[in-house]
């Protein structure tokens, strides 16, 4: 008893102290807090590990220059290993530390905070997850999907598909294969008025969680249904799967276009490799590759460190994906700066700040934005990206096809 | 010497029944209710009530789990299918029938306690670990289902927005005032659960748990004991979904997957099998171990690791230490956190002498 409660005793010094230190990330003058919520663990990590530090090197990186006109920008992050109450629990901590700018992480986080984030009119990016009906900047004045939502995705895959099977899909048949979650499900609206309106025949193919055993749908695809086109909208290690099955029954890859979350080079290199997805196309909302401007810049400041470029680089498609999340929340706080006239800018005129963002291109990564108040989405722009030669090559430009259709379901969405 | 448990004379009835008969309880009771009932909504910040608010969820999702896995001895790993059925059905109520949550929080309890009742039909064939794997097939069977008959689930998305509960045309928004909705439930949760356990049928469950044999030839109906046992769990639990989408506004089975089973089970199997007292320990602490975590690590950590490598660190090190913590607890003391407390309060009890 005496040496349990000895032990106990130090324990809860110990804990007692690190509270004291803790906390420590509370905003300090000339400093702007941006709250992030970012999974290096869970069922995400494969995107978070890598998305979150190049968030973090964006940071950096405007800081090593002087910040925002001398405002230093802090992006405090907490992993809430995709689970709601937790997500609910760091936004609430953040939002005590003085956060004005939130970044969240996951789709039910997203539609479990709207409602706290409207009440206490804290803007929050989502680019690539969450509600696509959150493009209407008049329904979800606090939401911004600053890239294409899985609407404009689909659009943007059913006209590639149209342009590769030579520029007409009346009579072809297109698969669709998903994720059987909500997230999934919900490119299939606008598949379905496309249908209506292309003339093609579509066929949905749910793959259950946790997704690696894609064997019956690959059977059932190539087998019985052959496609025209394969449309698949996937997460986490479905992916891999899919190109490493495809491919061993004999599906041409060229045929396949993944969604915005399976395109990322740990997809190729889990399918087996570059060879092995030769033709896969993916479709990216962020410029994929190593050649833009911003990247060097980050790699110079590292060097200037006397330390190598992180290895999370190398995986450019969700790297770039991060420094584009980063930099449209930078142009927003430099565009609320300005409306602030250099003092610290609120919540309300980072929003507007945020709704001030026309061609922001940061040398090619980031599509050519042009956020409202009315679209948060800022065009929905998507380019698509071929596995050619062991790199990725750009197949086609900035697109953003079926506009009037992806608008019309934004307004009719429940 | 802190109490005296001599010398303490009922002369009534209801004096013998009451729930705490010493002076001490009585007075540690009024203690705690004076400072959760009346300290804390008018003195504390919000982010600490929100994170009472998540542990007061959790404490009435815990409480109906032990009654079926601490109590009735039937191992369940549905808990989380449960509360997804409540808040589903509550959610609809609302959405359709504009229901005030005086009906919709009982109406998600019976639908899960209904659920739970033929989820328990085969407890009267199977046992143990048998059981638990039926159980986790309703938890599959039913998290399949909601995703994917629309008019349960209300749309694609699977979400159906839940307003915050209104009170004679008074919302209740801030954390605070949730707060006071959540403590009211839990309140009930828990002297329901003591009242219950110490009841006839209370008493036919913990027969059931330690010897079902004999307690079938003594006359006590196992199979509807067992069903009764079930259909109580999954009304806590259905409860438990319910307050848990009024708090966060929304209601998703993402939210209740087998993950969250698991977590409530560890409460339950932490905080101590067979106590409510151990039902609310668990749930404080598997709620609060994660937040802890990762306060201690970002007050400590930076003496460890470099900067950059920190942020990577924090949260896979916070599993790590949550799941050792559990291990170490559960080697110190396995029958629970319950017990931990019990010997310290015997260790009091008989202060300063030594038995």
């Amino acid at each position: 008893m005496r040496n349990l409660s000895k032990l106990m005793l130090t324990f809860a010094a110990g804990a007692a102290v690190g509270m004291a230190y803790a906390g420590s990330a509370a905003a300090q003058d000339k400093e702007l807090l941006i709250g992030d919520q970012c999974d290096r663990t869970g069922a995400t990590q494969i995107v978070g590990t890598v998305l979150c530090p190049a968030m973090q090197d964006y940071y950096k990186l405007v800081n090593s220059k002087g910040g925002i006109n001398g405002w230093m920008i802090k992006g405090d992050e907490i992993d809430n290993g995709y689970k709601v109450p937790e997500a609910i629990e760091a936004y609430e901590r953040q939002k005590q530390e003085g956060a004005l700018l939130m970044t969240l992480y996951g789709t039910p986080q997203t539609v479990a905070l709207n409602a706290r984030l409207e009440q206490d009119k804290i803007p929050t990016t989502s680019p690539g997850f969450g509600i696509s009906a959150a493009a209407d900047g008049n329904r979800f004045p606090y939401l911004f999907p600053i890239a294409a939502t899985y609407w404009s995705q689909a659009a943007g895959a059913v006209q590639f598909a149209k342009d590769q099977l030579g520029g007409s899909l009346k009579g072809k048949k297109i698969a669709y294969v998903y994720y059987d979650n909500p997230a999934g499900k919900e490119a299939m609206p606008i598949l379905d008025a496309l249908q209506k309106q292309e003339g093609y025949e579509l066929r949905a193919f749910a793959v259950p969680p946790p997704g690696v055993e894609l064997g019956a749908q690959i059977i059932d695809i190539t087998q019985r249904y052959h496609p025209d086109f394969v449309i698949a909208h996937l997460f986490g290690r479905s992916p891999s799967v899919l190109i490493k099955g495809l491919k061993g029954a004999g599906y041409p890859l060229k045929k396949v276009i993944g969604l915005v979350w399976a395109s990322a080079e740990a997809d190729i290199q889990a399918a087996g490799g570059w060879s092995v997805a030769e033709g896969y196309n993916t479709l990216q909302f962020a410029g994929a590759g190593d050649d833009y401007p911003v990247r060097g810049e980050i790699k110079a400041m590292y060097k200037k460190d006397g330390k190598d470029p992180p290895k999370e680089m190398d995986d450019t498609v969700v790297y770039n994906r991060g420094l584009l999340q980063a930099a449209v929340q930078v142009e927003a706080l430099t565009n609320a700066l300005k409306i602030s006239g250099g003092q610290k800018p609120t919540t309300e005129q980072i929003k507007q700040g945020m709704e001030q963002i026309h061609d922001f291109t940061l040398g090619g990564l980031v599509p050519p934005l042009h956020i409202t108040a009315t679209d948060h989405e800022g065009g929905g722009f998507v380019k698509v990206f071929g596995v050619k030669g062991g790199k990725f090559v750009q197949e086609t430009d900035w697109i953003h096809p079926y506009r009037d259709v992806v608008e019309n379901a934004v307004k009719t969405a429940e | 010497m802190f109490h005296r448990e001599a010398g303490v004379f009922k002369t009534t009835y209801a004096a013998d029944m009451a729930l705490f008969p010493l002076p001490i309880a009585r007075w540690a009771v009024a203690a705690l209710a004076a400072v959760f009932v009346v300290v804390a909504p008018l003195a504390w910040g919000d982010y600490p009530i929100s994170v009472v608010n998540l542990i007061l969820i959790a404490i009435v999702g815990s409480l109906g789990l032990n009654i079926l896995v601490g109590y009735t001895g039937q191992i369940s790993i549905g808990a989380g299918a449960f509360m997804s059925v409540g808040a589903y059905t509550a959610a609809n109520l609302i959405v359709h029938l504009n229901a005030p949550f005086w009906i919709a929080l009982p109406a998600g309890g019976l639908m899960a306690a209904l659920i739970g009742t033929l989820v328990g039909i085969p407890s009267l064939r199977i046992k143990g670990i048998y059981l638990a794997i039926a159980t986790l097939a309703a938890q599959l069977i039913i998290e399949w289902t909601i995703n994917h008959v629309q008019w349960i689930s209300g749309g694609v998305q699977a979400s159906i927005p839940v307003p915050r509960p209104s009170f004679f045309g008074f919302q209740l928004v801030s954390e605070r005032q949730i707060y006071c909705f959540l403590m009211f439930f839990v309140v009930l949760a828990i002297v329901a659960t003591l009242n219950l356990v110490r009841s006839r049928i209370g008493r036919a469950f913990i027969a059931i748990r330690d010897q079902d044999i004999a307690a079938e030839i003594i006359g006590i109906n196992i199979f509807k004991y067992k069903l009764y046992s079930f259909a109580i769990s999954s009304f806590f639990a259905g409860v438990t979904g319910v307050l848990e989408s009024y708090y966060l506004g929304i209601a998703n089975y993402e939210q209740f997957q087998i993950d969250v089973s698991i977590d409530y089970l560890a409460m339950v199997i932490i905080g101590g099998l067979g106590s409510v007292l151990g039902s609310v320990f668990g749930a404080i602490f598997v709620t609060l171990l994660p937040i802890a975590t990762r306060w201690f690590l970002e007050g400590f950590g930076g003496v460890l690791f470099p900067g950059a490598d920190l942020l990577n660190v924090i949260p896979n090190l916070r599993l790590v230490i949550f799941g050792g913590l559990i291990i170490f607890f559960l080697v110190v003391e396995p029958d629970g956190l319950n017990r931990l407390w019990r010997n310290i309060r015997n260790y009091f009890r008989a202060w300063p002498f030594s038995y």
